[in-house]
């Protein structure tokens, strides 16, 4: 008994050196959610049971373009970069970066990979082929922490996406914060507001019916309070993709996922 | 040309005789209503899956009828009685000559 309070005393002091520590080691924000969380058990289930998840067919149609050959240099995806199992791993949760000076999305590079090595057109923005191959890479990843971290290169960029994220728009004069941040937990109208993170893009919206790029889902904020939406692969969406996954550093990625 | 999309089937592999088996069969399809317009104003024609049977070695054990309320990429849970070894085949046929078909194997001891 009499040691009680010299052990009490020594594990305060270490919990503060390990706090400290972790602080300094791995700066992740804390009481980060995925909205997965929010999510009805029947939505759960069908995201994490692969033979239910409906994403999962364009993940298979992905797969089936990383092996296709293209354009007059008769490219596949797989020519270059061969398995994507082992080449892939890991890659969608360091997207966005910085590629030769220009902030490049996951959907930016592989559009960038098809005009370039393969010398074929560029797929539109949220074609079903994009996305499937979107898809396809992102599973590659799944359960990966994002990875995306602030350096010399992407500084710039991302000070602009935290500009965009903080700054009020649209007629009804919100910003992304103003929800995403001050009021995650609270509810709108009848659901709980998530905290924004895209730790699961590109996802398959029960509501679209189809899957999505994480593109779509902040078009909808920004109709939603009514603002001019940014472009499909404009700088502005770039930049805020970069921030929102730099603010959701740490957590795993659930890609493909399903969201009410 | 037939048009066809990925299906995918959940079912036991193996089963005790007279048991009751679970099937999950989800098949990836627009489900497009008929009732929406483009951006121009023009209707988008209806394309959905109009029916979807399983057969059991031949004989059919479960059929539904689809409609244009039923959403996109539908999946169907139903149960059947594991009666013997043999091949389940699953069929979904839809407008613009769309068919798909799936198979799937069970042992019955």
């Amino acid at each position: 008994m009499r040691k009680q309070p010299f052990s009490f005393l020594r594990s305060i002091y270490l919990l503060l050196v390990a706090c400290a520590f972790s602080g300094i080691v791995n700066a992740v924000p804390e009481k980060q959610q995925s909205s997965y969380a929010l999510m009805s058990p029947e939505n759960q289930a069908m995201q994490d049971d692969p033979a239910l998840n409906p994403a999962m067919f364009w993940v298979g149609d992905g797969e089936a373009l990383w092996h296709q050959k293209q354009g007059p240099n008769n490219k596949s995806c797989s020519t270059c970069h061969a398995d994507a199992k082992k080449s892939m791993r890991g890659t969608a949760s360091q997207f966005p970066k910085v590629i030769k000076g220009k902030l490049q999305t996951l959907e930016g590079q592989i559009n960038q990979c098809r005009v370039g090595a393969q010398s074929s057109p560029a797929f539109p923005y949220e074609s079903k082929d994009l996305l499937a191959l979107t898809a396809f890479i992102a599973y590659q990843s799944k359960g990966m922490p994002i990875a995306v971290t602030e350096n010399a290169a992407n500084a710039a960029f991302l000070k602009k996406g935290r500009h965009t994220f903080n700054e009020r728009m649209g007629q009804l004069n919100l910003s992304c914060a103003q929800c995403h941040e001050d009021r995650a937990g609270l509810k709108l109208g009848g659901s709980l507001i998530p905290q924004g993170h895209p730790n699961a893009y590109p996802i398959y919206r029960l509501e679209w019916q189809t899957l999505g790029s994480v593109q779509r889902r902040l078009r909808n904020c920004m109709s939603g309070v009514r603002a001019k939406q940014f472009e499909y692969g404009s700088p502005e969406m770039a930049q805020l993709e970069l921030f929102l996954m730099w603010r959701a550093r740490g957590l795993p990625l659930e890609s493909p996922g399903v969201r009410p | 040309m037939s048009k066809t999309s990925r299906t995918s089937i959940t079912m036991p592999a193996t089963a005790k005789k007279d048991s009751i088996i679970e099937i999950r069969a989800i098949a990836q399809h627009d489900m497009e209503s008929g009732f929406r317009y483009t951006e121009g104003g023009k209707l988008i024609p209806r394309d959905i899956i109009r029916t979807f049977t399983c057969t059991y070695n031949n004989i059919e054990v479960f059929k539904a009828d689809f409609y244009s309320g039923i959403g996109a990429n539908p999946l169907i849970i139903f149960t059947t009685v594991a009666v013997e070894s043999g091949t389940l085949q699953f069929k979904w046929i839809g407008d613009d000559g769309y068919e798909a078909v799936n198979q799937a194997r069970i042992t019955v001891s």
